[in-house]
């Protein structure tokens, strides 16, 4: 369970252009469920995610895992909560470009260090879920992007984290593609994960899989249902 | 312990891919590295060979050289002189030396013609005979039982049988060397017989050089006293002064370098700041990505300067050094033909490590740290 | 499943560059602790340079000071005019004695 009691986020803070994107914001996000951030751009959406993932800290407020405090730890820790209990699909893929797409999936593993052929047999498990096995020694600049998505979905993974956090997932999928990746999100639900998203894309709100839709605007909650 | 290294070995294939997929550039990055390590590998490894060479070579060269100065110049030495030497106590082998210079039009080489000791039967000379040194029997086409011909600077002949031709082995000391007897020496350069070039003296005692020579020069007090020490120090310093000459060009080709390194890494590129960022949001720690990044730089600068120091001592040693011996040859026509001995200085290659690494892996890591600490939510935008 | 085969660790490459390297460093090291211990050729040349009572190396002809930098006399390096430039390239390689004035005037040099 994801706890944000309070949270604001300013950027710039303390300077004339300052922006306050996230303000006094509480959300629990309850385990095993989809949840999806609704909302125009700029409404807060990708910087609540960021918050929950780690990657920023808020600027007010605490954000709990489990109970436990995340916002005041040292990066050292966080870092160890990133790739231990989150998994992350970014809205442009973020796959770093001249490596194979074997090399990328297999990256959020490093730190911990596993032994190679556990690595590489899970690697090969997860490219075979997402039908991208047989492109596994391309550099990821020559896959289509409906592969890159596979790509990065199966990195997200790696670790087997409890948590996907999937920004704008379907932005730069055609129908079918993103219909393919609402069933990524089933099976991911459907092997007890968390799964949060942002979106502006009204299929991803009425797929049936999701959960929940908390709709944002202008760094507030305006409707959960 | 293996759960470190299991680590850095995937630290180590990253950088590794890392690097393989800017081929083109850390290739030639890598080459400049080391020919930089192999032009100054090349000038120390020489000049501590030579050095070392100088040294045990001549350790047996006179003990004391005593050389007449008038109006600050060299001048003749007189028998008499050698006599009242002679009187000096703890001098011991007193003789006077004939040594002198030809400049030889024939071959536009100079020579050093030379008398040898009384003292070294093997190179005693009759009249009409003479040993001549590598170089010159290079020149001159010379060999055993050939006849050598000079013309002094006065127009007098010297002919003189090829007795013996010096060992290429000794080529160092005596390449451009001419041993003729006393008697032509004179002849050929019209010399009294009291006239000696200089003083040899060998001293019994080697403590009691300093005394020694302290009391020639009471007896003697135009002359100057040159000991084996000084001799000794005159070629500790050869190189030396070029060596220095070389650091300090190669410092600032160092720095230009380490500048160059630093100005292309501090501008990392955004693909570079985003790849940081990306690989922290996936769960690197900070530390991670900067011994990742350490591997980068060292797997180019620690390879680089081995194969640059490994050419480099090729080079000099396996191939007597043909790129510095164009420097060393200047001017001169006659150069010995030498293979020197292997001798590394193990500091002055510690040295050159400190000078060529360290900057380069600084200007590498410092940009990243920044880059690195950073919060990595910008990927997210 | 035959792509599989193809993924290979990048730090498997690195540690074979390492060997090769390492190797071709350790011959050049085994080289030099082989031939360096070699004096024979250095027992010869001294027995040369005792016979002849040589002082100096034979590196540089093309000057007497060059040729003979420990029996240079002390103007020889300034003969034109100490401000005149080096003749001669070999020149930058010899340095004067290091006790060059020194002991030269003291020992009559310049009387």
């Amino acid at each position: 369970m994801i706890e944000l009691q309070g949270v604001s986020k300013i950027y710039r803070q303390g300077r004339s252009n300052e922006i306050a994107a996230v303000c006094d914001l509480d959300l629990t996000l309850q385990d095993n469920r989809v949840t999806v951030l609704k909302g125009p751009s700029g409404s807060g959406k990708t910087t609540v995610l960021t918050i929950i993932g780690c990657l920023a800290r808020p600027t007010q407020g605490r954000v709990l895992l489990d109970g436990e405090i995340l916002s005041g730890l040292p990066e050292k820790f966080l870092a160890e909560v990133r790739r231990r209990t989150f998994g992350f699909a970014f809205q442009r893929f973020n796959l770093i470009a001249g490596l194979t797409a074997f090399e990328n999936i297999v990256l959020p593993a490093y730190p911990l260090a596993p032994r190679f052929d556990t690595l590489k047999a899970r690697a090969l498990e997860l490219a075979e879920t997402f039908g991208v096995a047989h492109r596994l020694d391309l550099n990821v600049d020559d896959l289509s992007g409906g592969e890159m998505q596979r790509v990065a979905v199966a990195r997200a993974l790696i670790n087997d984290p409890r948590v996907v956090i999937a920004d704008e997932p379907t932005a730069n999928l055609d129908s079918e593609r993103a219909a393919q990746f609402l069933d990524i999100v089933a099976t991911l639900k459907a092997r007890g994960k968390t799964v949060l998203m942002t979106s502006h894309d009204p299929r991803i709100w009425s797929a049936n899989v999701v959960d929940r839709v908390v709709e944002m605007a202008d760094g507030r909650i305006v409707e959960a249902a | 312990m293996s759960g470190w290294w299991a680590r850095q070995r995937y630290l180590l294939d990253y950088a590794s891919a890392s690097l393989w997929r800017r081929k083109g550039r850390n290739l030639v990055l890598w080459a400049i590295f080391a020919a930089l390590v192999f032009i100054l590998g090349s000038v120390i490894l020489f000049g501590s060979a030579i050095r070392r060479e100088a040294a045990l070579v001549l350790r047996d060269a006179p003990d004391v050289v005593a050389q007449a100065m008038r109006m600050g110049r060299h001048d003749m030495a007189l028998a008499s002189d050698i006599a009242k030497l002679k009187s000096v106590r703890g001098a011991d082998r007193i003789e006077g030396r004939l040594w002198g210079y030809l400049y030889d039009t024939s071959t536009d080489a100079n020579y050093t013609l030379q008398t040898p000791s009384a003292h070294a039967p093997d190179l005693a000379l009759q009249k009409g005979e003479a040993i001549v040194g590598e170089g010159v029997a290079r020149l001159r086409k010379l060999s055993e039982g050939k006849h050598l011909f000079l013309v002094s600077p006065a127009g007098r002949l010297l002919k003189a049988k090829v007795k013996k031709v010096l060992s290429p082995e000794s080529a160092l000391v005596s390449s451009d060397l001419v041993l003729v007897s006393a008697e032509d020496f004179r002849a050929f350069f019209e010399l009294a017989p009291d006239q000696f070039t200089d003083i040899a003296m060998r001293v019994r005692n080697p403590s009691e050089v300093g005394t020694v020579s302290g009391k020639g020069a009471l007896a003697l007090p135009h002359y100057r006293f040159i000991t084996r020490a000084n001799m000794a120090r005159t070629y500790e310093a050869l190189f030396s002064w070029r060596e220095g000459l070389l650091l300090a060009i190669a410092t600032g080709a160092i720095l230009a370098f380490a500048i160059l390194a630093f100005d292309k890494a501090s501008g990392l590129s955004a693909q570079e700041r985003r790849e940081i960022g990306i690989l922290k949001a996936i769960g690197w720690e900070t530390s991670d990505i900067i011994r990742m990044k350490l591997w980068e730089a060292g797997l180019i600068s620690v390879s680089a300067f081995v194969a640059g120091m490994t050419l480099a001592y090729l080079h000099v040693f396996a191939m007597s050094a043909p790129l510095i011996e164009t420097v060393l040859k200047g001017w001169s026509t006659l150069y010995p033909r030498f293979a020197l001995t292997p001798h590394v200085d193990a500091l002055q290659v510690t040295t050159l490590a400190f000078l060529t690494l360290l900057p380069y892996i600084a200007a590498v890591l410092a940009p990243i740290w920044r880059t690195a600490s950073a919060d990595p939510d910008r990927v997210m935008r | 499943m035959t792509r599989v085969r193809a993924i290979e660790r990048g730090s498997s490459a690195v540690f074979v560059l390492a060997a090769a390297l390492a190797g071709g460093a350790a011959l050049a090291i085994a080289h030099g602790v082989w031939r360096g211990g070699d004096t024979t050729r250095f027992e010869a040349t001294r027995a040369l340079a005792e016979g002849a009572g040589l002082t100096d190396l034979a590196l540089f002809t093309e000057a007497r000071y060059a040729r003979h930098p420990a029996m240079a006399d002390l103007h020889s390096a300034f003969q034109d005019g100490p401000l005149s430039f080096e003749h001669f390239p070999s020149g930058a390689l010899v340095a004067p004695a290091r006790d060059f004035p020194a002991a030269g005037l003291r020992n009559g040099g310049a009387r």
